[in-house]
């Protein structure tokens, strides 16, 4: 445990900022870039898990566990929007046959 | 301090490849992989509730139901229609304006101090536990509500029979 906390003393809050920021826009990119529904997920996934990990590593930096009970918050509303977007998946592919998102555009009017 | 460097390699690498894959289950594979760096993100911050939640919460369960998901949906015709590449164009220049636009806030802000750990058991679960019936009580009821009602909806949406027309 000593040496896990030395290992870590040496690492700028920037550069967790930075890793948080290009991993999520990693997922903003894949959002915007992918047409298949369950990848458009994974995306989303991956932006609330940056978003995660940044929160905790503020949480360090300030020595306050209020963000670690934030995580776990997020982490909760993460399940139910799963659970919830998977099965709007599954029910529009019963109806469709596809889970191409562009299906979806008569949504608009 | 170099470990975190090459996980965070790790880290963007995967979840590079789970926007690139074709393949929708390579996809979900690589984002278990990188579900798995996060993991040891959180125990290098000893952060050691989090990564616990993280693994069985994100790995174990979140993933499942995707894989699960994946089976019922027949994907077989593998080649999913892309999109047109000025479409492509668009969303990776629209990703890099978000990016450029953070680090230069990050630039502006100069000064960059260390991640000290000055408590070693802020994130063990005694400490947590504390916090989280204390003071955040009212949020932990509701979001067992919440998640009850994700549970019906989520039962009503998919046993829905399909329309007969």
């Amino acid at each position: 445990m000593k040496t896990l906390n030395d290992s870590i003393q040496a690492i700028p809050l920037n550069h967790y900022i930075l890793l948080c920021s290009i991993i999520f826009s990693i997922g903003v990119i894949g959002v915007l870039v992918r047409r298949n529904a369950i990848v458009i997920f994974m995306s989303i996934e991956l932006m609330l898990n940056s978003v995660n990990l940044l929160l905790t590593a503020f949480s360090v930096y300030r020595g306050d566990a209020t963000g670690q009970v934030f995580v776990f918050f997020i982490m909760a509303l993460a399940a139910a929007e799963v659970a919830v977007g998977l099965a709007i998946i599954v029910m529009i592919y019963r109806n469709t046959n596809s889970i191409d998102i562009n299906v979806l555009n008569r949504l608009k009017w | 301090m170099s470990t975190f460097y090459f996980i965070a390699f790790l880290s963007i690498f995967f979840s590079i490849l789970v926007i690139t894959a074709k393949n929708p289950v390579h996809s979900i594979l690589y984002l278990i992989l990188t579900f798995a760096t996060f993991t040891v993100h959180y125990i290098l911050m000893n952060a050691q509730f989090v990564a616990i939640v993280n693994f069985i919460v994100y790995m174990g369960a979140i993933l499942v139901l995707f894989l699960y998901t994946l089976m019922l949906i027949n994907l077989n015709k593998d080649s999913e229609p892309q999109k047109s590449n000025i479409i492509k164009i668009i969303g990776f220049i629209a990703g890099g304006c978000f990016l450029v636009a953070v680090v230069a806030a990050l630039k502006a802000y100069q000064t960059s101090q260390l991640v000290v750990l000055q408590n070693p058991n802020l994130g063990l679960v005694k400490n947590l536990g504390k916090i989280l019936f204390n003071e955040y009580l009212l949020p932990f009821e509701v979001s067992s509500i919440l998640l009850l009602s994700a549970m019906v909806g989520a039962v009503l949406l998919a046993t829905k029979e399909p329309k007969t027309t």
